[in-house]
């Protein structure tokens, strides 16, 4: 077990994390993740699947920094972020990594490039800055004319468009994606993954859980998890998803 | 991040729900409403007070004869002439913090002019009693000091006495005027003076004076039947005056002859500033209560406010668990939540200034008092209001930064 600085950009090392049930024995524990070593390098497209249970979400919050691991050690691109507090993780989350979630979370009654100026708020940038970025990333996603619509005005499909938008606004070197595509049919989420790999395509990483076999195929490599342990960690060759349709 | 951002971050979230942040507030706009309200309206009435007493004169003292007890029936204070005129002069010229002292007698008499007549105070005084009560002629003269050693049968008439005999604004200086079936020259006319705290009307009397009221009015008795008026120096001295003046009546009257059993005083000295001041601190204790009061329902405000800052909060979890995993520290929503609580409290408190002044100024109006809105008071309680915003939107505010986000975010 080295100690050193790894190499890698995400860097696991025996990575456990164990809860109590809430209102339960307290000293009965769940195993949610189990010493689970694990490097994804810069540029990697990497799924992770899993039955419900099998760790991958709480592996996910590990990685994105909304949970800390119980034992081990977690490097993001050389930084040790086991330890550190929670204004420290905040700005880590902000500053590299970005998330899109399943329910995409938009905030309602709230305009779309002032959904995608969120994470720059919390970054500091000024107000300037921050409305010709968060612009510039919807063109990116393909919705440059839907700048002033609001969550309900738009499909499932450009609502996650508008969730990738901010995810990347700040130029993180990771996203995050926990079953980007939960939500979306076929033909949508098809044209959602092939957003992500040509996010992929320059430099950025992509970590997406999916429990869909097909959609897994997007990927470089499948991570896939079972009783808090990755069973198998394949590499593959990366399905192109076709060009996204028009909505 | 800026508190600007934070600022305009929570005046958007209070914007999308603007009745509800609307019936949140209304506690608070209550509550500074009437502390403002409250505290307007006790310095106007006190202000009324002390106008109403200042018409009374400055710095006076008031003193009456000693009662009489004749068959075990006990007259009231003055129903026995126990000042003596030589009393009164030795109160002129031997108490060194009296600067005026004047006498004045009552008795009520019918006014007969050319047609009308008017039953009214009828007093006889030196000239003396009008510069103790700073009380100005509108036309004519007042009696000189020969005239009222001299007992001229002349009349100084109140407004409201002009009004009955001549119908008002008249100007009777130069007629005559029949008191008590004898002919009196009108010399002069009043100011008006408007009512005493207790509702007389000053302007109701006709002067004279002082040897004509006891030669024609009080019929030939020369006993100082009445009032004695005097003036303290200052305003401090109506204290020093009226011991002055009890040891100065005391030692004449020989109460204190066997000091093994020194005898009651015989005599009254009524203090009017000690009156007037104990009149506007009734006053002020009864606003500083209401105003009380009001501060409680500005606390109940708040208890609103934090209420529906916990419900927001719990509506929100989604959005909160959104902001903390897009780079939101805990510190970042926990500004957010107590700007949000803190706005609402601070528009409530200057939406209650509004309002708080509307009404005092209606009901000073209606009532006829000064409208006067103490400043301090105005920050006082908006500073108030600020810190129940900050009292009662900690706690939810906490609890907001505490959420973990991966809950939040899996809430429903």
């Amino acid at each position: 077990m080295s100690t050193s600085e790894p190499n890698g950009l995400l860097v696991l090392e025996d990575v456990s994390r164990t809860y109590r049930v809430p209102g339960g024995d307290p000293t009965v524990q769940v195993h949610a993740l189990r010493n689970v070593s694990l490097r994804i390098d810069a540029g990697e497209f990497v799924a992770i699947m899993g039955a419900s249970g099998s760790g991958k979400s709480t592996l996910m919050n590990v990685l994105g920094c909304l949970d800390r691991p119980s034992g081990g050690r977690y490097w993001i691109d050389g930084t040790d972020v086991s330890s550190l507090n929670k204004a420290a993780l905040a700005a880590v989350r902000n500053q590299t990594l970005g998330f899109v979630f399943q329910s995409f979370h938009l905030l309602a009654r709230t305009s779309a490039v002032e959904n995608v100026e969120l994470p720059l708020i919390y970054g500091g940038v000024p107000a300037r800055e921050r409305r010709a970025r968060a612009t510039e990333a919807l063109r990116r996603v393909g919705l440059g004319d839907r700048l002033d619509h609001h969550p309900n005005q738009m499909s499932g499909g450009q609502q996650q468009r508008v969730a990738i938008a901010r995810a990347i606004v700040s130029n993180p070197r990771v996203i995050l994606a926990d079953e980007p595509t939960g939500n979306l049919d076929t033909t949508t989420s098809l044209g959602v993954m092939a957003l992500l790999q040509e996010l992929g395509r320059t430099g950025i990483t992509v970590v997406l859980v999916t429990h869909e076999p097909d959609i897994a195929e997007y990927a470089g490599r499948v991570l896939i998890m079972r009783d808090g342990m990755v069973r198998s960690d394949l590499r593959q060759t990366q399905k192109l998803a076709e060009a996204p349709a028009p909505e | 991040m800026t508190l600007f951002l934070t600022l305009r971050i929570a005046a958007r979230a209070l914007l999308l729900n603007k009745t509800r942040s609307f019936l949140t507030m209304l506690g608070i706009i209550i509550g500074v409403g009437s502390v403002i309200a409250m505290a307007a309206i006790g310095a106007g009435a006190r202000e009324q007070v002390r106008a109403s007493f200042a018409t009374m004169g400055a710095n006076l003292l008031i003193i009456t004869g000693g009662s009489s007890s004749r068959s075990g029936g006990r007259g009231g204070w003055g129903s026995q002439a126990t000042v003596t005129w030589d009393d009164f002069k030795t109160i002129q010229t031997d108490v060194p913090s009296v600067r005026l002292a004047a006498p004045l007698l009552r008795s009520n008499g019918t006014l007969v002019a050319d047609e009308q007549n008017w039953t009214t105070s009828v007093q006889g005084t030196t000239p003396d009693y009008f510069d103790l009560r700073s009380w100005a002629l509108s036309s004519g003269t007042r009696f000189d000091a020969a005239e009222a050693a001299g007992g001229a049968k002349v009349v100084v008439l109140g407004q409201t006495v002009v009004g009955k005999l001549w119908g008002e604004g008249a100007d009777p200086v130069g007629r005559s005027v029949r008191i008590s079936n004898i002919p009196f020259e009108v010399i002069g006319v009043l100011a008006k003076l408007g009512q005493s705290p207790y509702g007389t009307d000053y302007d109701d009397c006709a002067m004279m004076p002082v040897t004509t009221f006891m030669a024609k009015i009080q019929g030939g008795s020369n006993a100082l039947n009445g009032w004695v008026i005097v003036g303290a120096s200052s305003s401090d001295g109506t204290g020093v005056a009226q011991r002055q003046l009890t040891s100065l009546l005391r030692d004449r009257h020989h109460l204190d002859a066997d000091p093994t059993d020194p005898r009651p005083d015989d005599f009254q000295i009524r203090n009017l500033t000690e009156m007037a001041s104990a009149e506007a601190e009734g006053t002020s204790t009864i606003t500083n209560l209401l105003a009380a009061i009001a501060g409680v329902s500005m606390m109940v405000g708040g208890i609103g406010i934090m209420n529906i800052m916990l419900v927001s909060v719990s509506e929100r979890t989604r959005e909160i668990g959104l902001r903390l995993a897009v780079g939101a520290t805990p510190a970042n929503i926990l500004w957010q939540f107590l700007v949000e609580a803190l706005l609402l409290a601070s528009v409530g408190g200057f939406v209650g200034i509004g309002l708080g002044v509307g009404a005092a100024s209606r009901l000073a109006h209606a009532y006829g008092w000064p409208l006067l809105i103490d400043p301090d008071v105005v920050v006082g309680v908006v500073c108030f209001s600020a810190v129940v915003g900050v009292i009662f939107g900690l706690y939810p505010a906490r609890h907001a930064s505490q959420l973990d986000p991966i809950e939040a975010l899996r809430s429903e």
